[in-house]
């Protein structure tokens, strides 16, 4: 079977391929190599992509899906993963995407945009090829790097480039910002600031589902939710503590793990005492799964297989996707820890224009339609951008407005109504 | 119903303005003994059976019926998926506590105490109170995180801690403190039903006292506002504001006063977020004198705040300054000896009363 093979492939493959450097991530596999030439050494790492994939194991009962994927496409003769329509919401998510958050990056050197902004360049893949499997109702929980995810969520992209510019027409009328989307509507719960803070409020919503099904009797309620995060959260108590509560309930959720090997200027081999992040799920009884993030046709095939096993009730997977950011943490990082050659690695990676090979090669769609998708994104990109120009800004009043749910902060009355309109409450006596 | 409710509540404010003797324990009608403890308990019950959106989550809550025996039964009753043990993971489960309130279910989270608060502080503080503000208004979190607060008895200085001034200076949260079973059962009934997150601080110590409550305070549908404040003892002489535990202090301060003329008012904070401002000065207006007291770490504490609210809006009527009753400037000691210096006794109030009176100088 595939691990068998797989593990063959585990111990012979760095020697013949990797001749001049140290191992990178197998470093438990292969014999010991000096630490020295390895930790915080990261120009070396970062191969070849085919050494790394041949390197995971599977764990827990999910099918190798990455691999069977990878073996299915360099075949001629193979079924398509996607019929034609799917392609192109695939291709054209990706692109809004990438060009709004380019757009974002122009807008901010032009200070329409202001604090801090986090760009998800380069891993449109993740985004794309796990939210476009959701419903409306299922919920994603993000991280400060969420505008993709509240495009992708359905979010229209003139409310998140209002939200940007602080406007009052924004998603959160300019009160939340960058890091911090919220939409009711569409089920995004954030957009936290906090690294790992998103985790445990995307497991609260899971048990809400559940708590909804057994408790609430809502017995067609299966909402999945998704927690996307980065790697360097990977670290942080609070995502074990929800890979454990997850797994003892049987919560319907997923576990993405963006994993694009820095936080800010931190190295994830610097941080992390195993880089294999998707081990960590099996230790906590779950399935744990890594797969190619810069190929949204694998991250595609993979979220099925996640969704799936949360929706039918079998409880949480962890997902770990190898991607990158093209350009730097946010806006106002230098980026000038992370070696030239790492990034053009991933560069020609770009999940994108894998996408557009594939459609073309398996004559999903012409150049033509695609670049029709191109333009039609550009002016829906411009037209964000000229709302949220014309947009008024948040008048005065808006300040001191929803602090609180309960207008005055009073609490709510016996009678169910807000105490603060109770004209007795606000008479003379401080007793009841 | 209600409105006869609200009308003998009105009838029963009434008998209370009548001067009484002995000031707590024996006004009204009818009066029944209740610990906070039952207070605290049956109120926990009335709300969950009143809607199956309310559940509880905390360590020991379920099949140890409480750390402090507030869940006592309620397990039982309502079944593990309505009160859940949790793992010792306060960052996590209140984090999922608060997932789960983003969704309109209405979690009460138990801290076994508020000093293990501390660990999940970035979600009461990041994830609940602020998230209704910066979803401008479409998120709101009916969340409740309760336990008990404050010094215990002999618990040494990691478990001792007030945490009534850090909660209560952030805007988004409510910061409920009660003294007696009526303030317990009302408040926390109250905190189960408002629509945003609410610290609700115990304290220990009171949970076996026993006090009289009315067939008011009993009815399943009994509610205190949060945001006003109760005087518990009319006075003249001086005001003495105080919440939770060291309002049975000032109240005990307040009879041994009364033996040297000086008729205190004594005001129950009960909600330490929103401060019940208006009625503090009102008060001060009418003493021109005020003492603040509390057991928590003087600097930057509820009494701070309250100081300056009277210096900023009744300046003109204080005849002396105020005077600020508060924990010692240090961790909590473990000797019981230490630990009574370190916590304000009956006597540190007489003496400050005294003082804002001019009738002593120590």
């Amino acid at each position: 079977m595939n691990s068998a093979s797989c593990a063959a492939k585990i111990s012979t493959q760095p020697f013949s391929l990797n001749p001049t450097s140290p191992a990178s991530h197998d470093r438990p596999l292969v014999s010991p190599k000096p630490a020295s030439l390895f930790l915080g050494s990261t120009r070396k790492l970062r191969l070849s992509s085919s050494s790394k994939l041949n390197l995971h194991r599977r764990s827990g009962t999910v099918v190798a899906v990455s691999d069977v994927v990878k073996q299915k496409k360099s075949k001629s003769t193979h079924s398509l993963l996607i019929t034609k329509e799917e392609g192109l919401e695939l291709y054209e998510d990706m692109i809004l995407g990438r060009a709004f958050e380019d757009m974002c990056a122009q807008m901010y050197y032009r200070g329409k945009m202001f604090g801090f902004v986090h760009l998800y360049n380069g891993q449109e893949a993740v985004s794309t090829g796990f939210i476009k499997l959701l419903k409306q109702q299922d919920s994603v929980v993000s991280t400060y790097r969420d505008h993709v995810h509240a495009l992708s969520k359905g979010v229209p992209a003139r409310a998140v480039m209002s939200e940007l510019f602080g406007k009052t027409t924004g998603c959160c009328r300019g009160q939340g910002g960058s890091m911090h989307m919220f939409s009711r509507e569409h089920n995004l719960l954030g957009g936290f600031a906090f690294i790992g803070e998103g985790i445990p409020v995307a497991t609260g919503a899971a048990f809400t589902s559940k708590y909804k099904r057994e408790v609430l009797k809502e017995a067609d309620c299966d909402h999945v939710t998704l927690a996307f995060f980065g790697d360097g959260t990977c670290n942080n108590g609070q995502f074990f503590e929800c890979l454990n509560m997850a797994a003892l309930w049987k919560l319907p959720i997923v576990f993405v793990v963006e994993n694009n090997l820095w936080a800010i200027g931190m190295s994830h081999l610097r941080a992390t005492s195993d880089p294999q992040i998707y081990k960590k799920g099996p230790a906590f009884g779950m399935p744990g799964i890594h797969v190619d993030g810069m190929d949204v046709l694998k991250v595609r095939e993979v979220a099925k297989e996640a969704i799936g096993r949360a929706r039918r009730g079998e409880g949480p997977t962890l997902v770990e996707c190898e991607t990158y950011r093209f350009r730097g943490h946010s806006l106002a990082d230098p980026d000038e820890l992370r070696d030239p050659a790492e990034k053009a690695h991933y560069a020609a990676r770009d999940p994108i224009t894998a996408l557009k090979k594939y459609l073309i090669e398996n004559s999903l769609a012409s150049e033509a339609d695609l670049k029709a998708i191109d333009k039609k994104i550009d002016e829906v990109v411009e037209d964000a951008v000229e709302f949220a120009d014309e947009s008024p800004v948040p008048s005065q009043s808006q300040l001191l407005e929803n602090v609180f749910a309960d207008p005055k902060g009073f609490g709510i009355g016996p009678d169910g109504r807000y105490r603060c309109e109770d004209p007795k409450f606000t008479e003379g006596t401080a007793h009841v | 119903m209600l409105g006869i409710v609200r009308q003998k509540m009105l009838e029963q404010s009434l008998k209370k303005i009548r001067p009484a003797v002995s000031v707590l324990r024996s006004y009204s009608s009818a009066a029944k003994q209740m610990t906070v403890r039952e207070a605290l308990n049956s109120a926990l019950d009335e709300e969950m059976s009143a809607d199956s959106k309310v559940f509880l989550m905390g360590e020991e809550v379920g099949e140890y019926q409480g750390a402090y025996k507030i869940t006592k039964g309620l397990l039982d009753k309502y079944g593990p998926e309505r009160v859940l043990d949790t793992p010792i993971t306060e960052a996590g489960f209140t984090g999922i506590a608060v997932g789960a309130a983003y969704y309109g279910v209405k979690p009460v989270v138990e801290f076994m105490t508020f000093n293990f608060s501390m660990q999940a502080i970035d979600h009461i503080i990041n994830s609940a109170a602020k998230t209704n503000y910066m979803s401008s208004g479409r998120i709101s979190v009916p969340i409740v995180f309760r336990g008990p607060n404050g010094a215990a008895a002999g618990v040494g200085a990691q478990h001792s801690q007030c945490y009534a001034a850090w909660y209560a200076s952030c805007p988004g949260l409510k910061v409920l403190a009660p003294y007696s079973s009526e303030d317990a059962r009302g408040l926390l009934k109250a905190g189960i039903r408002d629509p945003d997150p609410v610290v609700f601080l115990e304290n220990e110590l009171l949970y076996g006292e026993s006090f009289p409550v009315s067939d008011e305070v009993l009815d399943s549908s009994f509610c205190l506002p949060i945001g006003k404040a109760k005087i518990e003892r009319k006075g003249k002489d001086v005001t003495i504001a105080a919440y939770s535990k060291m309002v049975g202090y000032a109240l005990k301060a307040a009879e041994t006063l009364e033996k040297d003329g000086i008729d205190a008012e004594v005001i129950n904070l009960r909600s330490i977020r929103p401060l019940d401002r208006s009625t503090i000065n009102a008060s001060v207006r009418k003493t021109n004198r005020l003492v603040t007291v509390e057991e928590a770490f003087p600097q930057h504490g509820v009494g701070a705040e309250i100081c300056a609210s009277i210096v900023e809006e009744s300046f003109a009527y204080l005849d002396a300054p105020v005077e600020r009753i508060a924990g010692a400037d240090v961790p909590m000691p473990y000797a019981a000896n230490l630990e009574r210096m370190a916590v304000p006794q009956v006597e540190d109030i007489v003496r400050a009363a005294k003082r804002t009176c001019y009738r002593s100088v120590s």
